[in-house]
């Protein structure tokens, strides 16, 4: 940093400095330095906030305004005609309800070097895919005088996915614990039950071991492998991050997911700000529409500020409020009362809502300060104005 | 009023009331159902005693003595019978029943472990809230296993079961109110915080009542019918059955009537007391009127958008206020309102008498209230209004003197404050000068149509005029236009030129050269007065005629919409040196809402105030220019040459064999597969990307051939209004119709529409519409038209009050969300939502599109 930008370093934002370090290349000369910082510094200065601005509700207004001009249509091709997600207001919606179950979970998944080149991209990104049992079968043949059960595998998917019988065989007696579980020389694989309801029994194994999961990332349902820029990225609907992170090719700095739940549990907090700022930034962005940033800031840290994540909703944000009035004002006011009349809550009058439904000022911009004056009594003078 | 007194309410307490309090509270015991004597007047101890408060004009309240509309009302109570369970703290009740010993009242947990307990339990309350707490508690208790026996007197426990709505059941055999109540009692004092209850105010035996509170009679005022009937309010009607059953029940009681007729009326009480608080209890039949429809009870009246708190106490309505039809008129300025003479004389401005403008206000007073510009009414020192009229004028002239206030009719530049609903954001409220015109709409510059979200086809806009000194200078300062044409949301100029105004220009700057008469008329007509700055010389061109409005030290240098990196072409970039625009044409890009970067260059130099006056004149030369000039569109400006016909024909047959070489290789099964999809889903996909190609090229085709002086593409190029795709829809072709995001494939079995035969793929079959508008579409074209119309109709309808409730949860959420005096960000709590403001503490509205110009400081410096 320059020598005469360095007395600026607390005055000014780092993004500010920034930009004017990169202006200035190197022709101004040292006084000129200083001019210049000190002209940003009064312009910086002249464009803050002011005290008692109602950020809060410009932000609201910010982001409510142009909610009418958003699509309801729930699905868009997210840069890839192949994958549907949710976008649009709906998406918006969900991601300010905070939602534990989202519509339509999907990652990015950033590759390390060597992978990310496009050879075996394809094959990389299939083994992603969580797998059950049935898609490697190719019949099934149940043998009702033996009670058993031998099923043909289909060999070129088995190839596809690096998968062998007898690897599937392990796992099917891992998961099937009791029955008896073979491999047959032509690489299908026999089971049988015995006991008493030993038909029954097969009947039912037929339909449970097809659900049998075996290889994959679960909670992956399909992938796509897409060139970005110089390297490949794999899309995929459905999330799993705790688990995809646990991969050794991938790259764990930029993978991602759109699932903020799963990021707060894996990252917490400061993370999950960080997530619903680029989700709804991605939304908007997906939708032209032009939003600062600092609304999007404001919208997170107040969904995130006290220590967990809180819904734009009457179960979130909006539950958490001191004020009795300000909370019956929303939703179900008649609980919010009923509770406040038994612990007893005093509603100290602080918020807007409630000056509003007494009829005083709110404490806002021009209603925030108070003038105190001595009144000065004129000696005879008793009158008042 | 004592102007000393600036806040008269600190801080409102929650609590329940006591039985004591309720009969101190009380101004009259009720001890008749019966309402009126036969006179019509209000009995004694009847439910509209006028101890409760009157709401008769003429009578006078028995208690303040106060007249109707300044008696506030007051409770009266009656004495129940028997006691009676509120229904809204069942749950509660419920609760607490099952955590304590039906013997010694205590609570279930051992004396040893209360204290760990406790601590636990609050800290449960203040993170989570009460209910949570209530849950836990009963969590604690179970784990104890203390549930089937009391830890202090050994007393067995049974099991507590609510029967909904308010019978409570111990081991199969009903608990009495009365029992209720008297194990509410036993809970000691020391464990009520353990339930989130708090001792001083509330005690849990006053969940169980034993008097009620009668509500004053100004809460339920009686209607007086043509007829000269009376129509008792709906609360009325409930409490006089509350009123009547009590009563029966006390005789019962005193005469000895057996149990079952006993409890017989006490359920009956019972029944209209829970109504009474709330009709819609799931498992009680609404109490209803004789006419079938249920009675809007207490709880019904607080709840939702048109209960007490949301229409009533959050929804304040005004007086001095107007509404009508909105009309544009471009002479006006930006920060002008065109008010109607009617409206004027209607609405008034109080301005007090002083020993300096006593002569001056005489005047208005003099021509009354039906010459303008005169007054409607004067208001004395003490508060009294007079309205002025031809017989009391002469009286008020004699009488005013300084102190009075004088309600004088509207003039032009008073300030007033214009709204349009929806008011979504902050512009959607701005105040502007009043300007008194003939007619009989509100008129407004089509400049500021932008952020009012307004357009002329048949909207109504709000004028509300302040009627104090602080509310005029507030709305002045913070609520001008001018202060608001920086968008809060993007940092940007919202206010801009639009349509007619954008295309002026752009024809002014780019085509005209004019003689300076004809140059001198129309900067006349545009309002500039001073031509210092027109050349001397006999034909003046476009640019330099706009460089007229421009300060002379003004610097600018920006991009035409048309601008194409690498391309040379001089006017796509606007180069404005010393205030003479060097190069460059005018359109949307500089002198648009949204994006206007002159504007927003202008606003930064010469502050907002000459901005708007700027901006005004750059309206009004662009219309002028039309004036002038002569704009049209016609038909032919669609028309294609012969050959681009044939052109459009060919893409499109292409097109369309290509889609049937693609239905083929499906049904044979050779399309090769897109990742993730089936066959069909690949061919949809594959046949989708087709066809908007052709249509592209269609559109490419025309705009290439389309004759770039006529008026449609001079609309189009300068951004006023429609685009390319507009003309080639109209021109050429208007292309795939899509629903829900793929071809149109519902209707028939196997097909959209009749005319098709059965499992047609192909292009026109699913929604492709290959004509023009011109040109006409089929039928069945038109058919596809209207059912993507219909689906875009249905996706508005529902998104509206989707986004708007999604608009009130946010709003309701940051409402109280405020800068502080040491710039962080607090809510009403007082906790820190962010330190700085945005992490750089700056106001968007402020700022240029978020940003502080470090470049353009620099290059000033």
């Amino acid at each position: 940093m320059k020598r005469e930008l360095i007395e600026f370093k607390d005055k000014l934002p780092p993004k500010l400095l920034e930009d004017l370090e990169r202006e200035l290349l190197d022709k101004a000369s040292g006084s000129k330095i200083k001019k210049i910082a000190e002209k940003i510094h009064a312009e910086y200065r002249g464009s803050l906030a002011e005290p008692g601005e109602a950020v809060g509700l410009v932000t609201a207004e910010s982001i409510g305004e142009p909610g009418t001009q958003m699509t309801l249509n729930t699905f868009h091709f997210a840069g890839v005609s192949e994958m549907n997600v949710t976008t649009g207001l709906p998406r918006l919606i969900e991601i300010l309800d905070a939602r534990k179950v989202i519509s339509t979970n999907m990652m990015e998944i950033y590759l390390k070097k060597p992978y990310s080149q496009g050879k075996d991209i394809r094959q990389i990104a299939e083994g992603l895919k969580e797998t059950r049992f049935k898609e490697y079968i190719k019949e099934i043949n149940i043998n009702v005088a033996e009670t058993k059960m031998r099923i043909e595998l289909d060999d070129k998917k088995l190839k596809d996915r690096g998968m062998t019988s007898t690897k599937i065989a392990r796992i099917l007696k891992k998961s099937l614990k009791g029955f008896d579980v073979r491999i047959d020389k032509d690489n299908s694989i026999r089971i049988k039950t015995s006991g008493e309801e030993a038909l029954n029994m097969i009947y039912r194994l037929k339909e449970k071991i097809k659900d049998i999961y075996v290889n994959g990332v679960k909670g992956i349902t399909q992938v796509l492998p897409v060139k970005r820029e110089e390297e490949y990225v794999i899309v995929t609907a459905g999330s799993n991050l705790k688990d995809v992170l646990k991969l050794d090719f991938i790259d764990a700095q930029r993978t991602t997911t759109n699932n903020i739940n799963e990021i707060e549990k894996l990252f917490g907090i400061e993370a999950v700000r960080e997530a619903i700022v680029r989700e709804i930034i991605k939304v908007l962005k997906d939708q032209g529409i032009n939003i600062d940033v600092r609304h999007i800031l404001l919208v997170a840290d107040a969904m995130t500020m006290s220590g967990k994540v809180l819904g734009v909703s009457r179960y979130g944000i909006v539950k958490e409020k001191p004020s009795v009035l300000a909370r019956a004002s929303f939703e179900t006011p008649i609980r919010h009362v009923i509770n406040a009349s038994m612990v007893g809550e005093i509603d100290e009058l602080n918020s807007v809502i409630e000056n509003v439904m007494i009829n005083q000022p709110v404490p806002l911009g021009t209603g925030l300060p108070g003038l105190i004056t001595k009144i000065k009594e004129e000696k005879g003078a008793k009158k008042k104005k | 009023m004592d102007p000393s007194v600036s806040k008269k309410v600190d801080k409102i307490e929650f609590g329940l009331m006591s039985p004591k309090f309720i009969k101190e509270m009380a101004s009259a015991k009720i001890v008749t159902p019966e309402l009126y004597d036969k006179e019509g007047y209000p009995v004694d101890g009847g439910l509209m005693d006028v101890r409760l408060g009157v709401i008769d004009p003429g009578l006078k309240c028995k208690t303040c003595g106060c007249k109707l509309k300044e008696c506030p009302g007051h409770f009266g109570y009656i004495e129940l019978a028997r006691p009676v369970i509120h229904i809204k703290f069942v749950n509660v009740i419920l609760d607490l029943l099952r955590c304590i010993c039906r013997g010694c009242g205590n609570i279930l947990i051992p004396n040893d472990k209360i204290r760990k307990h406790g601590a636990e339990l609050e800290k449960i309350g203040q993170e989570f809230g009460v209910d949570e707490q209530r849950k836990k508690i009963k969590e604690i208790i179970a784990a104890l296993k203390t549930i089937t026996k009391c830890p202090h007197c050994k007393e067995k426990q049974m099991k507590i079961r609510i029967e909904k709505p308010t019978t409570f059941l111990e081991d199969e055999k009903r608990l009495s109110p009365i029992e209720v109540r008297s194990r509410l009692e036993r809970i000691k004092r020391e464990h009520l915080p353990f339930f989130g209850i708090n001792p001083k105010s509330a005690q849990p035996e006053w969940m169980v009542l034993t008097v009620l509170p009668i509500p004053p009679v100004t809460m339920r005022p009686s209607i007086t019918l043509e007829t000269g009937e009376r129509s008792e309010d709906d609360l009325t009607h409930k409490l006089g059955d509350i009123v009547r059953i009590n009563q029966r029940l006390f005789e019962n009681i005193n005469a000895g009537a057996p149990e079952i007729i006993i409890e017989d009326l006490w359920d009956l009480l019972q029944y209209h007391i829970t109504t009474f608080f709330d009709n819609a209890v799931a498992q009680l039949p609404p109490a209803r009127h004789r006419s079938g429809q249920p009675l809007k009870t207490i709880t019904a009246r607080i709840k939702s958008k048109e209960g007490r708190i949301r229409h009533n106490l959050a929804g304040k309505r005004t007086n001095f206020s107007a509404r009508t039809v909105i009309s544009p008129d471009p002479m006006l300025n930006i920060n002008e309102v065109g008010v109607p003479l009617v409206m004027a004389m209607k609405l008034t401005v109080p301005e007090r008498i002083t020993e300096w403008n006593i002569e001056y206000l005489k005047e208005f007073v003099k021509r009354g209230s039906k010459e303008y510009p005169g007054a409607n009414y004067i208001i004395r020192p003490d508060g009294r209004r007079k309205k002025i009229t031809d017989e009391t004028k002469e009286q008020l002239l004699e009488e005013l003197q300084p102190g009075f206030i004088v309600e004088r009719h509207l003039m032009d530049g008073d300030i007033s404050v214009f709204n349009r609903q929806p008011s979504l954001h902050r512009m959607s409220m701005m105040c502007h000068r009043v300007k008194v015109l003939p007619g009989l709409t509100l008129r407004l510059n089509p400049a500021v149509c932008a952020p009012y979200n307004a357009d002329f086809d048949g909207d109504e806009m709000n004028l509300h005029i302040p009627q104090t000194e602080e509310a005029r200078s507030e709305a002045e300062i913070l609520m001008e236009v001018q202060t608001q044409l920086i968008s809060p949301r993007y940092g940007l100029s919202i206010i801009g030129c639009n349509q007619d105004a954008i295309t002026g220009n752009y024809i002014l700057t780019k085509y005209l050269d004019l003689p300076r008469e004809e140059a001198v008329d129309l900067l006349v007509a545009a309002g500039v007065e001073d031509f210092s700055k027109l050349p001397n010389k006999h034909v003046v061109s476009g640019k330099e005629i706009f460089a007229v409005l421009l300060p002379n030290d003004f610097n600018f240098r920006g991009y035409a919409r048309h601008y194409k990196e690498g391309v040379d072409d001089p006017d796509a970039i606007v180069e404005i040196k010393d205030g003479k625009l060097i190069t460059g044409v005018l359109d949307k890009n500089n002198l648009g809402h949204g994006s206007g970067l002159l504007l927003r260059n202008l606003h930064k130099q010469y502050g907002a105030a000459r901005m708007v006056d700027m901006l005004g004149k750059i309206y009004r030369l662009g219309i002028e220019v039309l004036l002038r000039h002569g704009f049209t569109m016609t038909i032919s400006d669609i028309d294609l040459k012969p050959e681009v016909q044939e052109e459009v024909k060919r893409l499109l047959e292409e097109a369309d064999n290509d889609v049937n070489r693609m239905i083929q290789e499906y049904h044979e099964g050779t399309l090769e597969l897109l990742p993730g999809r089936d066959l069909r889903e690949t061919l949809e996909l594959r046949i989708l990307e087709r066809l908007n190609k052709t249509r592209n090229d269609t559109g490419e085709l025309v705009a290439k051939n389309a004759d770039k002086d006529s008026h449609t593409l001079i609309m189009i190029d300068s951004g006023a209004k429609g685009n390319l795709l507009n003309l080639a829809q109209m021109s050429a072709c208007v292309g795939q119709q899509a629903l829900r995001g793929g071809r149109i494939r519902r209707g028939y079995e196997d097909r959209t529409l009749s005319c098709f035969k059965k499992g047609d793929l192909g292009a026109a079959s699913r929604g492709f519409i290959k004509h023009g508008f011109k040109n006409g579409l089929e039928p069945y074209e038109l058919f596809f038209m209207a059912m993507t119309g219909r689906d875009s109709l249905m996706d508005t309808a529902l998104r509206t009050p989707k986004s708007g409730y999604l608009y009130r949860r946010l709003a309701n959420a940051m409402q109280d969300f405020k800068v502080e005096y040491d710039f962080t960000v607090r809510d009403a709590g007082k906790r820190i939502v962010q330190f700085a403001y945005g992490e750089d503490g700056v106001d968007v509205s402020k700022s240029e599109g978020g940003k502080i110009n470090v470049g353009h400081i620099i290059r000033t410096t």
